[in-house]
């Protein structure tokens, strides 16, 4: 998306001869005179924003590292994340096995990049069907109103009120989901706040005269949904779905630790952790590096949702 | 406020009943019988399987069930329906869970029992986050754009991208373990005080903070960082009003503007993240209880769901379940004080 063309913009700007900086401020200054979209002005506000970019590049990185794990393992770091070498168990970081090796003698890193690969996902598809679920309602709730309304808003505040750890947790141990229907009820413990955000902007929106125009020439209610209302929606969802993917790799991090997530020897970042009581003496290595590696995603995922909500949304800036 | 209280209470009650639906549901969908998980003994007959089923009234349609878990079974004696002495339920509305299939006595006392270490260590850290937090928003942002102000942003955001029992782990390897090899003082971890042969139960203070102050601390860092960035917010907007620049301008202190005048608006934060604060601190105490040992509502929870004791879990997640809608509620409430504009609404 934003991230690469960007950077190099940035990273050769302090290069520039005082003629190119010259050019540069008069384009600005031309620019300014067109008249502007609101996603032209979004993508100014990126495009300027070293700290997003930087943040947004690391998380590229590490999908990428991810998601060509099982090729990079094998040919790179030649081995496989569940291959056991119990003569090496406990090693620490070395030239071999950059990363050490765990308590079966396992190759840290391999099992960090397979690991990634399974909390990015859950994250992200979490995030998607999160912010679908919570659409959909949170619209349907705003423009039909009445009965409906009390419906989803009762469900939501329902829901709201159940501590999302313990639900998630008696879920897990009674159905012992595989990670993909994990991330399903991940997902639908995060979407009442979506559906309350869309819910009040749909609900503003509703009320706008072309709104009102378009119900007064007879178009269809989905498709006044869909075509009036819903685009007015669009910067606060994505904003929204940026924010969540973090929660959402957390709260999986977190089961996964308590034993309660992805199983072994399947590993996740989460999991990983799970013996690490126990390590903290043989193999300090093996308790740092998965939560170092959780907390960057994390973090870089937050600051990237704060770029977006800054460039998305004029009054926030700054905040 | 007080027709406002009272509109107020009636609103929670639907919440409630949903909840105690969902988890009637949860609980009646999952697979694995309960009965079977009770008897697992393979010398144990059908007929007596039966019984035992029968006693809990586990072979009563389901909406009967439900009513009968909600509101108990010791009504059903008025009109004329025979119940077994020993399977007397009073239901989850008289906070009767039914007895604990491990410990065979109520899952209620074994809560009660427990709940006041997780009401310390709870208490503990809402009073961290919120004293660390405030001042921290409150003065990010009247120096905005400064050193602490970027300082304190960084540290938001990493506070809340951390995993709590990431943080509980570092601490003890730095804390506790590596300070141990160093010979330096390190940090206490396991329980809620030292345990010696003499004396153990005697209240010591210092004794007793060496063991809170660590946990409570990781459980108030998501605080911290909410609180410090709603607060730097609040104030941000505040802070150019006229009655601030009145104040300036009547030449009154600066600490006293910032800290009475801007600050005062501190009051509505602490009022509206009280009720997510609580969520979170539920949520982080399963954690960071079981990490750190500590004797709670979170550790217990954890094991009960590990050995399937129904009853147990049930209790200690619709109580979790009442202590946040109670704190969605003093929250509501807290915001009407301060605000009088809500109650008319």
């Amino acid at each position: 998306m934003a991230g690469p063309p960007a950077i190099e913009r940035g990273a050769s700007s302090g290069e520039l001869s005082v003629r190119e900086k010259l050019r540069a401020m008069q384009e600005e200054v031309e620019v300014e005179h067109e008249p502007r979209g609101y996603w032209d002005m979004v993508w100014l506000h990126i495009r300027r924003d070293k700290l997003t970019i930087v943040a947004f590049s690391v998380l590229l990185l590490l999908a990428l590292l991810s998601y060509t794990s099982p090729w990079t393992v094998r040919y790179i770091l030649r081995t496989e994340p569940n291959e056991i070498d119990l003569f090496k168990t406990y090693e620490p970081p070395s030239k071999e096995h950059w990363l050490g090796m765990d308590e079966l003698g396992r190759d840290q890193l391999a099992r960090l990049l397979y690991g990634g690969r399974i909390s990015l996902t859950i994250g992200l598809s979490g995030a998607l069907l999160t912010v679908t679920i919570g659409v959909f309602f949170g619209a349907l709730a705003g423009f039909l109103g009445t009965w409906v309304d009390d419906v989803i808003m009762w469900f939501i505040n329902t829901m709201l009120s159940i501590p999302f750890l313990l639900f998630l947790l008696i879920i897990t141990l009674l159905f012992k989901p595989k990670w993909y229907v994990l991330s399903v009820f991940i997902a639908l413990n995060g979407w009442m706040g979506v559906s309350r955000m869309v819910r009040g902007e749909v609900l503003s929106v509703r009320e706008r005269d072309y709104v009102m125009a378009a119900r007064a020439l007879g178009v269809p209610v989905a498709k006044i949904i869909f075509r009036h209302v819903l685009p007015n929606v669009i910067p606060i969802v994505i904003i929204m779905t940026m924010a969540s993917i973090g929660g959402l790799i957390l709260i999986e991090t977190a089961l996964s630790f308590l034993g309660l997530g992805v199983q072994p020897p399947t590993a996740t970042w989460g999991n990983m952790l799970t013996k690490s009581q126990e390590n903290f003496t043989l193999g300090p290595h093996l308790v740092i590096f998965p939560g170092l590696l959780i907390t960057i995603t994390v973090l870089c995922l937050y600051v990237v949702g704060d770029g977006l909500r800054d460039a998305l949304d004029p009054t926030m800036r700054g905040r | 406020m007080s027709r406002y209280l009272i509109r107020r209470f009636f609103q929670a009650i639907p919440t409630f009943l949903g909840i105690t639906l969902i988890t009637f549901a949860i609980i009646k969908l999952a697979p694995g019988d309960p009965v079977m998980q009770m008897t697992f003994d393979p010398k144990i007959k059908a007929e007596t399987r039966e019984k035992m089923r029968h006693q809990l009234g586990l072979d009563k349609p389901i909406p009967i069930q439900y009513i009968i878990w909600l509101t108990g079974n010791d009504w059903l004696r008025w009109f004329g329906q025979e119940v077994d002495d020993n399977a007397i339920t009073h239901g989850v509305l008289r906070l009767d869970f039914g007895k604990s299939y491990q410990e065979k006595r109520p899952a209620t006392e074994m809560i009660l029992e427990r709940a006041p270490a997780t009401i310390q260590l709870n208490i503990a850290a809402l009073l961290i986050s919120y004293l660390v937090g405030l001042p921290v928003g409150i003065y990010s942002a009247v120096r905005q754009n400064g050193t602490f102000d970027n300082l304190s942003r960084v540290m938001a955001v990493v506070f809340s991208a951390i995993p709590g029992f990431w943080l509980s782990l570092m601490m003890i390897l730095v804390f506790a373990v590596k300070f141990k090899q160093w010979g330096l003082p390190h940090i206490a971890m396991g329980g809620m005080r030292t345990i010696t042969a003499t004396g153990g139960d005697r209240f010591d203070l210092l004794d007793r903070l060496k063991y809170l102050l660590p946990p409570a601390f990781v459980l108030a860092t998501g605080g911290i960082a909410g609180i410090s960035r709603y607060m730097r917010t609040e104030v941000l907007e505040v802070i150019h009003q006229d009655y601030v620049r009145t104040a300036r301008a009547k030449g009154l202190n600066e600490w006293v503007v910032t800290f009475v005048h801007a600050g005062r608006n501190a009051l509505i934060p602490i009022a509206t993240m009280l009720g997510p604060e609580i969520t979170g601190l539920l949520n982080g105490a399963v954690i960071v209880e079981t990490i750190w040992s500590w004797p709670g509502l979170g550790r217990m929870f954890i094991n009960a769901n590990f050995q399937r004791d129904y009853p147990v879990v049930l209790a200690g997640f619709v109580i979790g379940a009442i202590a946040v809608i109670l704190g969605n509620m003093l929250s509501d409430i807290l915001y009407a004080v301060f605000d009088p504009r809500i109650r008319l609404q």
